[in-house]
């Protein structure tokens, strides 16, 4: 990957506990994201999926109180050091319950209210919400309340939000939960396409292995706080035993490639997407043909 | 098989004007396990207040058990369907989980002592034996979502019904609440369940029903429906991958029946693999 550069994100020894609780919710991560990197994080609830992605916008150590310790690098910046607002200019969040980050009276005001606060031209705004919410899909829904949206819209419309402030990394914590497979294939899209035309680094938390899995570059496997493995996609999924373990699905096809493998002493490729999985399966049939 | 629900073209507009359903029509046997799915949108949670009976269709009738909807007041619905939501915490309101699963049977006049061997028979159900005294809201939310369950389960209900049970659940999670559904289903039960998760639906549901704008698209088995990829996709909706590299996969490998698990297109590869070896 060409694009793909210098060290944007970068956590080092990241331990945290809540308040009033003694176990840590995240125990020695390290970890170091590149420019441009799509970082899917797996993990059963309560693996510390949403506090990992707090610390990467500086919610924690800043908002929450709790024990921190380690650091967090973005784009060289000590998130402990910098103000919030430096860190909100780098880093986007979207949250898993979007009503929780919607405020505002209308879809328009819910947009730019970022960028106001970045004290930009009003023209300036004004394009910028306009291509935001193309890019979403919510174009014409500019003056509704954003209560009255659907619970899919209002994912979108909370993705919107924070894409106007052009961050450099995105942090998505199970972004699609609400959405129909349409809406969540509709969503997928929309996050390849930020990272294929603004090179943006892409660090998301789901559950929705089958589908985000051919934008994946990493994927990091979160289990009691801790990272099990980081690494690509077939290289985790082939380790089904630890998946296993953990409850962790693996995804449909690496399933089915596993399963010829294990079951079939087959030798073939494990294959991450439908299309590879049926080309080998093809080439597969049709080599047992030749004999 | 004896009918359990039957819906009788029935018509249900909001009060802002949106007609949600559409004219609909559907029997259910007892001790069906069926899917309902669609998008967002299409209806399917307006039919299920239907027949619980927190909606009143303008139009049409709903039958219980051969009994009219519009004869018995919603708290007589209560003790033959039990209607779980998508979010638990909707649903959940006391300070223990005891105290929650007995005010439905409190409601329904039971002694104190039915009353604990039903709550522990219901607890024991969802896998929470012994967490009687535990505060809901300090539960994982897939303990959360068992708790509701349970509470619906201790009235004994006739019907289940499940709004999203899975959303917000992890893998194990959503696999827990469905194994429950299941053996309600086996021990009599009738369930609906309705679901975004194809996986899901394709691997515990029997029949499934396909909204689209207010509206019955399809009706019929899982195997039936997912193997209809193209009228699927007009409503949103895709077969699980499996079934889709199943359907791909049709020319070289013929089945009769449409792939529905891993496993099962697995052995399929397999036997033609050494067959020609």
């Amino acid at each position: 990957m060409g694009f793909m550069g210098y060290e944007i994100v970068k956590l080092e020894s990241v331990c945290y506990s809540y308040p009033r609780n003694k176990d840590h919710v995240l125990y020695n991560i390290n970890l170091s994201v590149k420019k441009g990197e799509f970082i899917v994080i797996i993990g059963e609830n309560g693996s510390g999926k949403t506090t990992l992605c707090k610390c990467l916008n500086g919610i924690i150590p800043h908002s929450e109180r709790g024990r921190f310790r380690g650091r967090v690098l973005i784009d060289s910046m000590d998130t402990r050091s910098a103000y919030l607002s430096e860190i909100a200019k780098k880093v986007g969040i979207v949250l898993e319950d979007p009503e929780s980050q919607l405020f505002t009276t209308t879809v328009f005001n819910e947009v730019a209210f970022g960028p106001e606060n970045l004290n930009l031209p009003v023209e300036e705004i004004k394009a910028t919400v306009k291509w935001v919410l193309e890019a979403v899909g919510l174009k014409g829904l500019e003056n509704r309340s954003p209560a009255t949206l659907s619970g899919g819209q209002k994912q979108r419309l909370a993705l919107a939000s924070v894409l106007a402030m052009k961050p450099a990394v995105m942090v998505l914590d199970e972004p699609t939960s609400q959405l129909d497979p349409l809406g969540t294939e509709e969503f997928f899209s929309i996050i390849e396409e930020l990272k294929g035309r603004f090179g943006m680094t892409i660090i998301m938390a789901t559950h929705k292995t089958d589908e985000v899995l051919p934008l994946a570059d990493r994927i990091c496997v979160l289990h009691r706080g801790r990272i099990l493995a980081c690494d690509k996609p077939e290289i985790v999924f082939s380790t089904v035993d630890l998946l296993e373990k953990i409850k962790i699905p693996v995804p449909t096809c690496f399933s089915l490639s596993n399963y010829l493998k294990d079951k079939g002493g087959l030798n073939i490729n494990s294959f991450a997407t439908p299309e590879e999985a049926e080309e080998e399966i093809r080439v597969l049939l049709n080599h047992q043909e030749k004999y | 098989m004896r009918e359990i629900i039957k819906i009788d073209s029935i018509s249900y507009s909001y009060p802002e004007g949106v007609q949600a359903l559409k004219d609909v029509s559907l029997s259910v046997n007892e001790g069906e396990f069926l899917g309902i799915i669609g998008q967002n949108g299409a209806g399917k949670s307006t039919l299920l207040k239907c027949i619980v009976g927190l909606l009143k269709p303008q139009k049409g009738r709903i039958l219980l058990k051969g009994e009219d909807l519009d004869d018995f007041p919603v708290s007589r619905v209560a003790l033959k369907v039990g209607f779980v939501l998508q979010n638990p915490d909707l649903q959940l309101f006391s300070m223990t989980v005891r105290d929650e699963i007995a005010f439905g049977l409190s409601n329904m006049g039971f002694e104190r002592e039915q009353m604990e061997t039903r709550i522990k028979e219901a607890l024991e159900m969802v896998g929470l034996s012994g967490r009687e005294e535990e505060y809901p809201l300090t539960l994982s939310r897939g303990e959360r979502a068992r708790v509701v369950i349970a509470s619906v389960i201790a009235m004994n209900p006739d019907i289940m019904i499940l709004d999203e049970p899975t959303s917000g659940q992890d893998y194990s999670g959503s696999i827990q609440i469905m194994e429950i559904a299941d053996k309600l289903c086996r021990d009599g039960r009738t369930i609906l369940v309705v679901s975004h998760n194809m996986s899901l639906i394709a691997e515990y549901c029997r029949r499934v029903v396909v909204f689209r704008s207010g509206k019955i698209f399809l009706d019929g088995s899982v195997g039936e429906v997912f193997s209809r990829p193209d009228e699927l996709i007009k409503t949103g909706i895709k077969p699980p991958q499996i079934t889709r590299l199943g359907n791909a996969l049709r020319d070289v490998l013929p089945s009769a029946e449409t792939i529905l698990r891993v496993e099962q297109l697995g052995d399929l590869i397999i036997e033609k693999v050494n067959r020609r070896r």
